[in-house]
């Protein structure tokens, strides 16, 4: 299908599409690779009455490394970073998760913040974010403000970004020393959006697991450096905790299944 | 389209175009200017099909899942449905009509021919182009390596394997193609 009618700013600056979103408001949307957005409009699915194009605006198209994190601007694509050579030094998990995100031909084009801001459930960026702890940097013309990703996703779809933020950049905690990492996912075919996908951080204090695809948003769980069968109890606890939903794809019953047998597996893969 | 210049040809980017406005946008279509008018909707896909009748860009779903509008936009292979025909105003865009020479037809077209790797041909445009850029930054890639890029594309008649062995034929025969520049880095790498 075809996009219904709106109208089209390309931003030159961020202050421009800053202004522009301060007056379109609720009407407003941002469109930056539109590997979301434009999938959504054309099953119309969202009818905005003003797209404020973002991808051509050079300021937001950065990928730098700053105060022990990998700061990713607005514009920048999923492609720029994950071909960026030093990256499995810098966001290992970031690194292990990105061929798993669609397809070559999406990843060119789709930006890292745009996934973030439309906050799929099941998607690998917010999962990576969640687990890490890492940030969002939203800009208004009135405020700029950095949030945890834990308080930015709010459930399916939603977010604590206000109409007329932007979302300007996310930043990846860098490689922790002695940190090890694990990421696996599950998808009916390479590519697809995630049934259930699992992200770990082992340290010698501690596993942190986070998982994807099963609640409203991804979700992050520590625990101390537990034994193996004191860790299946935990994983089990967890995946119930969860509150995992039968739909048309798979089973409640099966996504704690695949919550339990991948985060072993994540977690022996990062130990 | 031969009377305006670069730059001179529509509004303003910083201004809002009207959902209603017809612009006249300018692009490089395989090398050529070309111009043409549309509103703020219309996707890149049907912008190239019927503002300029370059038809050999497919068009399947129409939300980035098949894959047969992919196109190169500045080099790099994306979704020509997923793309406002106006953001691609003063970019270059390469389309399966550019894969050809003047005469026959290119070596990534003659592999795909000689391993019979389409049979209705719909999904075809958009996959050459896929591996025209990929094998730009992956000169040698592994089988695994092709399959992965493949998989943003949809091929319900050849059931992938030809259209493997074609890209990996192509990949060889380049190869074979560059001895000399290769020799050159191994011959001084030993005198070092």
């Amino acid at each position: 299908m075809k996009p219904s009618a709106f109208d089209y700013l390309r931003a030159e600056t961020t202050q421009h599409a800053l202004e522009a979103l301060a007056r379109g408001g609720e009407g407003a949307r941002v469109l930056a690779g539109g590997q979301s957005l434009m999938a959504v409009l054309n099953m119309r699915l969202a009818q905005p009455q003003l797209l404020i194009d973002i991808s051509r605006t050079a300021e937001l198209n950065t990928v730098r490394v700053e105060d022990a994190h990998l700061v990713v601007g607005a514009a920048a694509t999923q492609g720029s970073v994950e071909w960026r050579a030093t990256l499995a030094d810098e966001v290992p998990l970031l690194a292990m998760a990105f061929p798993h995100i669609s397809h070559f031909q999406i990843r060119n084009r789709g930006t890292v913040c745009g996934s973030v801001a439309h906050a799929d459930p099941s998607a690998e960026l917010p999962l990576v974010l969640t687990a890490l702890g890492g940030e969002v940097v939203l800009r208004s013309a009135r405020r700029r403000r950095v949030l945890p990703a834990a308080s930015f996703f709010q459930g399916m779809l939603m977010t604590a970004r206000e109409p007329d933020e932007l979302v300007e950049a996310v930043r990846f905690p860098l490689r922790r020393p002695g940190a090890r990492y694990g990421f696996a996912e599950f998808s009916a075919r390479h590519g697809d959006f995630a049934l259930v996908a699992c992200a770990a951080t082992v340290t010698d204090e501690a596993i942190a697991l986070a998982v994807g695809g099963v609640a409203d948003r991804p979700v992050l769980e520590t625990w101390p450096r537990l034994q193996s069968k004191d860790l299946e109890e935990a994983i089990n606890d967890f995946s119930w905790k969860l509150g995992a939903q039968d739909d048309a794809h798979i089973s409640a019953q099966y996504r704690r299944h695949l919550v339990r047998q991948l985060g072993m597996r994540v977690i022996e893969e990062a130990k | 389209m031969s009377k305006t210049t670069k730059g001179a040809v529509s509004c303003k980017p910083a201004e809002v175009m009207q959902r209603q406005e017809q612009r006249r946008i300018t692009l490089t279509l395989n090398g050529r200017e070309r111009s043409g008018h549309c509103e703020p909707r219309e996707l890149l896909s049907d912008f190239l099909r019927h503002g300029l009748g370059a038809t050999g860009t497919h068009v399947g779903c129409e939300h980035g899942v098949c894959g047969a509008c992919t196109v190169r936009v500045d080099g790099v292979a994306a979704r020509s449905c997923l793309m406002l025909a106006v953001q691609a105003e003063h970019r270059a865009i390469d389309t399966v009509e550019g894969l050809a020479p003047a005469e026959g037809l290119g070596d990534l077209q003659e592999a795909f021919r000689r391993h019979h790797a389409l049979q209705c041909g719909f999904c075809t445009a958009g996959i050459l182009m896929s591996c025209a850029d990929y094998l730009e930054r992956v000169p040698e890639p592994s089988e695994a390596q092709v399959r992965d890029m493949l998989s943003g594309h949809l091929c319900r008649c050849t059931g992938y394997t030809p259209i493997v062995a074609a890209v990996l034929d192509v990949a060889a025969i380049r190869a074979r193609a560059r001895p000399a520049a290769a020799g050159v880095v191994t011959e001084e790498a030993c005198d070092a």
